[in-house]
């Protein structure tokens, strides 16, 4: 059996251990052609990368991990990056220039282990222009300072290119720096309150341990007013967020979680300034501050963001930079965004179509599995109409503009309504309803109870009003959903499943219908596996079976054809597709037969519903000289979990490819009704609308732009992609290809999270009685209030997290630690 | 017992000299990236046996890959 696996480079099926694995990244050497000493290397580029390092000493590389390269391109032409030297697209990118120093930030994808941050960190050593470089690794981006009077940018942009580490420069990332003022914003705050909290803490201590009048007033009065100034910055500051949030809540008629917690902190800081400027008591400032320390540190939890993923990509971050001008039989690279109607470019083989426009000159086979679903590359013909975003396969095309980027048909979408409306309204959620009664609960009981105390006295009115509201500021109940939400976050993160943000958890336990996209979400685009089985063949018997696929456009013959590696093809004769069956033709005398097994004569039909495989025979001479099996197309463990998500689920599939493989899908969805094909990004757009006025909660599980729409349309939209870190659609949650199968455990995960919130409200609910029985009876003390605060909101934080990660251990997404 | 009022003000300036070095640390960016001056810190300098040559070479070799 031979391995024809070559398209299939993941990383993931990397034999490491394997003695003919390449030293520099690892994959299979399929010959030991390609060596050093007694290094073995899978192509000429990974071997170049070890020649740079070698002549450099910077070897070290290789011993921080073991095979940590990445195979660096070979198409690489030197003007790809040429467009980098326009003055206005430097501009854009660079960060800093002064004199002969320039500083930029590239985003590398490529980086993924401490041998990386190494090698990125020493280019220094290889190159004398470059004075510094510094990895962040979390969003996978590197800052190079460099001499700009001797180096241009497109050169450093090659040479990180040579080393693997090619640099991702597109329309989005460019003039675009990433904001990261509000996570610092948080750090300030919550060091804030943190070092007010730890000192009005100590200063308290005196009052708790000491009976009445055994301190000294003068210590009293100076410890009081220190509390009271430790407290102003965080009154005005640090606890700014949660009053801006209530006043946008109450402005909308709403009564959010925020609503309790600002009045709570604003009875705290008023009842206890009251009481420490007139001197008749101690104040609660301790707690005070306790709480906003806590309930930030719960807002830094919650806010787990993915740096190096990006939720928020439209097209533009789909289209390349630059495209290759021909003007007057001179080509010259530009930039996209000056590209004029009329204008002449050149597209080469596995380039992006970045503009609407005419084929001019060779016929076309353009690819738009990713902006139609379609998994055929189509042919195209001088004059025909090609649409941007296509990718073209084989020769070079030249093609005319008729639109500019921004107005073609793809980007149209993007005009859309469901693209303008804001996305969530995050006032539907569990803890803001819950927030509503509680609120209107502890008001009504600080009412009663003072009204009850005002026939007795005046003073203990007053004081168990606002004793009420402070015991029963819902800290602990705040606390809770960000401690559950943000650990699932981190489980699902961990088994590739990244969530925007911890609002999405909660509609992922919402969800009951799930709508599926084909191409590139059931299967994995491009990445098939061909296996052939019978004996060998020959050089000559390879050459021949290519010769004779090369002129059929069926996606079958199009696999084996990229599968084998013989490079001559040879004349056919008697060349003859017949559809749903093969092609036929006779080289060098013999007659060859490609096709289905029934054609062949074979008892086997060739498909294989329960598997998901496809063979395709081949015969010379009319004698079967074996079989090409063709698998992997579909992701590993769809079927039972399409099955478990079928008892729970409505499911339905929408597909821009045509219904070729209807039988087998109806099988897998439970019934042909459920299947949509041919459906056009507009479409599928509208059929989750559609869905969802029916009063369904939705999620639409897609990969390409086609289902930015639809993706953008739904609940939840969940982008499936193979590579996290480069291509995906707007949408709410990025899921890697091979966890694919664990969705079903996802959704089940949410819903527990859900309940295990619930719990910890009951749990913070007690809390509140025990205090509120406190506050009523006018014996709140400032030390009850200190022990009860802190009390519930850490043991509510322990609660949540340890259930929650138990959940995750039961359905099996996260492994808990023996001794649990 | 006033000495008290003293030790306080050492205290208290010592606690504030340290919010400010937080306060600058958040600010000049070192909690822009936790994870990977971690790994930095691990790795060794590099021996250079021959720097001082293979540098010049190292210029032209490069030119040639790229």
């Amino acid at each position: 059996m031979i391995e024809f696996d070559r398209l299939q480079k993941s990383k993931l099926t990397r034999e490491k251990d394997s003695v003919l694995s390449c030293f520099h990244c690892g994959d299979i050497c399929t010959d030991q052609s390609t060596s050093i000493g007694d290094k073995l290397f899978c192509c000429q580029g990974c071997k170049t990368v070890f020649e740079i390092l070698n002549v450099n000493e910077l070897c070290d590389y290789y011993d921080i991990e073991s095979a940590p390269g990445i195979t660096p391109k070979t198409d690489l032409i030197a003007d790809r990056f040429a467009y980098l030297d326009d003055e206005s697209v430097r501009e854009q990118i660079v960060e800093f220039s002064e004199g002969n120093t320039e500083k930029v930030t590239l985003h590398s994808p490529a980086m993924h282990c401490a041998s990386c941050i190494w090698l990125l960190e020493k280019l220094h050593d290889m190159d004398q222009r470059i004075f510094r470089s510094v990895v962040n690794f979390p969003r996978k981006e590197v800052s190079i300072t460099y001499n700009r009077k001797e180096m241009a940018l497109s050169e450093l942009a090659v040479l990180l290119s040579s080393l693997g580490y090619e640099p991702l420069i597109n329309l989005d990332t460019v003039g675009k720096r990433k904001q990261s003022s509000a996570e610092k914003k948080l750090y300030l705050k919550i060091g804030l309150a943190g070092f007010a909290f730890g000192n009005v803490m100590i200063l308290s201590f005196p009052e708790y341990l000491s009976r009445v009048g055994e301190v000294d007033p003068l210590f009293k009065t100076v410890f009081g007013y220190l509390s009271l100034l430790f407290s102003l910055p965080v009154l005005v500051y640090a606890s700014k967020d949660y009053y801006r949030s209530a006043w946008a809540g109450l402005r909308t008629k709403t009564i959010n979680i925020d609503v309790p917690i600002t009045l709570g902190i604003g009875v705290l800081f008023i009842r206890s300034a009251w009481e420490i400027l007139t001197q008749s008591g101690a104040g609660y400032l301790d707690s005070f501050t306790g709480l906003v320390f806590f309930l930030l540190i719960g807002r830094l939890f919650q806010q787990k963001t993915y740096e190096r993923l990006s939720f928020e990509r439209d097209y533009k971050s789909f289209f390349p930079l630059s495209v290759t001008r021909k003007v007057s039989n001179t080509e010259a690279v530009i930039p996209v965004s000056k590209l004029k109607r009329g204008d002449r470019i050149v597209v080469r083989n596995q380039e992006l179509i970045p503009a609407d426009s005419v084929l001019v000159k060779t016929g076309a086979l353009v690819d738009y599995s990713f902006v139609s679903g379609e998994s055929d590359p189509v042919k195209k013909e001088a004059g025909d109409f090609i649409y941007a975003g296509g990718r073209q396969v084989g020769t070079t095309i030249e093609l005319e503009v008729i639109k500019e980027p921004s107005q073609s048909y793809l980007t149209q979408l993007w005009n859309s309504a469901v693209f303008n409306k804001p996305r969530f309204s995050k006032l539907n959620n569990l803890v803001n309803q819950f927030s509503q009664y509680f609120t209107f609960g502890v008001l009504a009981i600080a009412i009663f109870a003072s009204l009850f105390w005002l026939q007795i006295d005046t003073t203990t009115a007053i004081k168990v009003f606002t004793a009420v509201l402070i015991v029963a500021c819902p800290c602990a109940l705040a606390l809770s959903s960000p401690f559950a939400l943000g650990t699932a976050l981190r489980i699902f993160g961990d088994k590739g499943f990244y969530l925007k943000n911890t609002e999405t958890v909660e509609a992922l336990a919402k969800i009951d219908t799930i709508i599926m996209d084909k191409t590139g979400t059931l299967t994995e685009a491009g990445h098939d596996s061909i296996e052939f089985s019978g004996a060998i063949l020959s050089e000559e018997e390879q050459q021949m079976v290519k010769s004779l696929v090369q002129h059929s456009t069926h996606p079958l013959s199009q696999k084996i054809y990229r599968a084998l590696a013989a490079v001559t093809s040879i004349p056919v004769n008697d060349f003859k597709e017949i559809s749903g069956k093969g092609v036929q033709g006779v080289i060098h005398g013999h007659k060859l037969k490609v096709g289905s097994g029934f054609w062949l004569g074979q008892t086997h039909s060739g498909t294989n519903i329960e598997d998901l495989k496809t063979w395709v025979y081949l015969s010379i001479d009319d004698k079967i000289r074996g079989s090409f099996l063709i698998s992997n197309v579909y992701r590993k463990g769809l079927r039972p979990m399409l099955s478990k998500l079928l008892e729970q689920f409505k499911m339905y599939l929408l597909s821009g490819d045509t219904p070729r493989e209807k039988a087998m899908l109806a099988s897998l969805f439970g019934s042909e009704e459920s299947l949509h094909f041919h459906q056009t990004p507009e479409n599928k757009l509208d059929f989750v609308s559609r869905v969802r006025k029916t009063g369904a909660h939705v999620m639409m599980v897609g990969d390409g732009l086609n289902d930015a729409g639809a993706l953008r349309a739904s609940e939840v939209g969940v982008a499936v992609t193979d590579d996290v870190a480069v291509f995906s659609p707007a949408s709410d949650a990025i899921l890697t290809g091979k966890n694919l199968y664990l969705l079903e455990s996802f959704i089940k995960m949410s819903k527990a999270t859900m309940s295990v919130i619930v719990v910890s409200f009951i749990i913070s609910i007690i809390y509140n009685v025990v205090g509120i029985s406190f506050a009523v009876t006018g014996k709140l003390s400032p030390l009850v209030s200190a022990i009860l605060m802190p009390a519930s909101s850490i043991s509510v934080l322990i609660f949540t997290t340890f259930s929650t990660r138990l959940r995750a251990h039961q359905i099996g997404l996260y492994k808990m630690k023996k001794g649990y | 017992m006033y000495i008290i009022f003293m030790l306080m003000a050492f205290s208290l300036t010592a606690s504030l000299i340290f919010l400010g070095a937080y306060i600058w640390s958040v600010r000049s960016g070192q909690y822009d990236d936790k994870y990977t001056p971690s790994v930095r810190i691990l790795f060794d300098d590099i021996k250079h046996s021959k720097k001082a040559e293979s540098s010049s070479e190292a210029g032209e070799n490069k030119e040639e890959n790229i």
